[in-house]
């Protein structure tokens, strides 16, 4: 048994919420040099120096990569084992990413209500994911998910027939439509299987995963490369503007589902694509 | 492909000679506004009610900047998605706003409206907030100051770099897309 104070949690994460808006994580950086080497297009190469001129500037000024520091997403993984005291888990997050934003000088990004809401003007509630795991360790990751690529992510209940070329055409199509909106290049995440409301979940968490790091499954990996390149062939370019890298990485994410059913979501991230990691 | 150095307000014969994919380092001054402050302008021409700042002449770029603090007059200040502010550009360009940036496609009605107005488009780089935000040295708020990030301002920008998104002969920087294509197009 380990005991966490809701005041750590507190303080943990409004760290990660700074580190994630000011630090382009290092597999995303040696990603995007990768890029500018292999991309064919002159402007996209200017597109990809200007992501990494800024995520070095961002680095050394403490101004946020991104002025959308987005809907701040935490998964967390709470060992079966932790005894959390003083207060909600929940409370404490919401008040680290408070302290996190209004402490790096964040933009609040965040309506109280779809309904004529107001800015809460600091970022949070946030959107919070708990798994439970064994022993007493407790794993927190933030991601500030950016609005333009959020919006052009989508969820479709395919027919089983439609099969690994339904799938295919699905995942083409989100990225076409999106076009420069999500800011290419991207990080697709694909969720396949499920139901309704826990494929979209699983396509955020194919996120989290290390840039283009394959899925452990050989042929859910192959699956994954051969969307990368048909992905690449869009022409869509970084930003939009024409080009050979329209992503960097897909990961598919999959789980059981129903003989009945395909649930397949995409949820495209920007190539600000920000996670820190803490464990207590 | 051209390089040109422009200084903000322009008259529109200066835009003129601009090309899709061509880039530019905007100086001078600009507004910048986004989805709730064209909302709001927008229903004031629906009132007839006069507006609180005037466009003409103007570029117009979308964005909402993080906080500027110590020496910094914003923080990151990236564009944001033009197409959302479509359904308003067509008046914004009526009322004499010369160009407007943002990210991008633009709708078929704001293109129409851009050739029967004489006005350009540019797009800057998303998700470069930081880099972008340091060519802005000053801002002052101009209209709406209750909307925080979203109000109206108007900055001063030094070298502000983007590309030619949309020129007065119609060309769109997007096409270039098609150069990099190697699949057909589901229908």
């Amino acid at each position: 048994m380990k005991t966490i104070s809701v005041e750590e949690i507190e303080n943990t994460v409004a760290d990660l919420c700074k580190q994630a808006n000011l630090r382009l994580p290092p597999d995303v950086v040696a990603r995007i040099r990768q890029a500018g080497k292999e991309e064919l297009s002159p402007v996209g190469r200017e597109v990809l120096d200007q992501i990494l001129e800024n995520a070095q500037r961002a680095s050394d000024t403490g101004v946020s990569l991104c002025q959308d520091g987005g809907v701040t997403i935490v998964f967390a993984e709470i060992g079966q084992d932790v005894h959390i005291v003083g207060g909600s888990f929940e409370e404490a997050v919401n008040a680290g990413i408070q302290k996190g934003y209004q402490s790096a000088h964040l933009r609040g990004s965040i309506l109280d209500s779809p309904f004529h809401g107001k800015n809460t003007g600091f970022n949070a509630p946030g959107v919070i994911h708990t798994k439970l795991t064994m022993g007493d360790d407790l794993r927190i990751r933030v991601m500030p998910k950016g609005g333009g690529a959020d919006n052009m992510s989508q969820l479709k209940m395919l027919v089983p027939a439609a099969g690994v070329e339904g799938i295919r055409t699905f995942v083409l199509d989100v990225v076409e439509q999106a076009g420069p909106n999500a800011c290419p290049p991207l990080i697709v995440g694909v969720g396949i299987g499920g139901t309704f409301d826990s494929v979209a979940q699983l396509a955020k968490h194919a996120l989290l995963r290390a840039v283009g790091e394959p899925n452990p499954d050989a042929e859910i990996a192959k699956f994954e490369a051969e969307l990368l390149t048909d992905i690449n062939k869009l022409g869509i370019g970084p930003m939009g503007l024409g080009g050979t890298t329209t992503a960097i990485a897909v990961h598919v994410e999959t789980h059981p589902l129903h003989m009945a059913s395909l649930p397949v979501a995409v949820n495209l991230q920007c190539h600000s694509a920000r996670v820190q990691t803490a464990v207590l | 492909m051209n390089h040109w150095k422009l200084t903000l307000p322009a008259k529109k014969q200066a835009f003129a000679q601009l090309r899709a994919g061509d880039r530019v380092l905007l100086s001078g001054t600009f507004i910048t506004a986004r989805d709730e402050a064209h909302q709001r302008l927008y229903d004031l021409a629906l009132e007839g009610k006069p507006w609180p700042i005037d466009v003409a002449g103007e570029l117009i770029y979308y964005v909402g900047p993080s906080p500027g603090f110590g020496a910094f007059a914003v923080g990151a200040a990236g564009p944001t998605t033009s197409s959302r502010m479509d359904s308003f550009t067509p008046l914004m360009l009526e009322r004499g706003a010369a160009a407007t940036m943002g990210k991008g496609y633009r709708g078929p009605q704001v293109k129409d409206a851009m050739l029967r107005h004489g006005a350009v488009y540019f797009v800057a780089i998303g998700g470069v907030g930081a880099l972008l935000g340091s060519r802005i040295v000053r801002r002052e708020v101009i209209a709406y100051e209750d909307l925080g990030p979203e109000a109206i301002a108007r900055v001063w920008v030094e070298e502000f770099p983007a590309f030619v998104a949309f020129d007065v002969l119609g060309n769109d920087i997007y096409a270039q897309q098609d150069e990099w294509r190697q699949t057909k197009s589901k229908g």
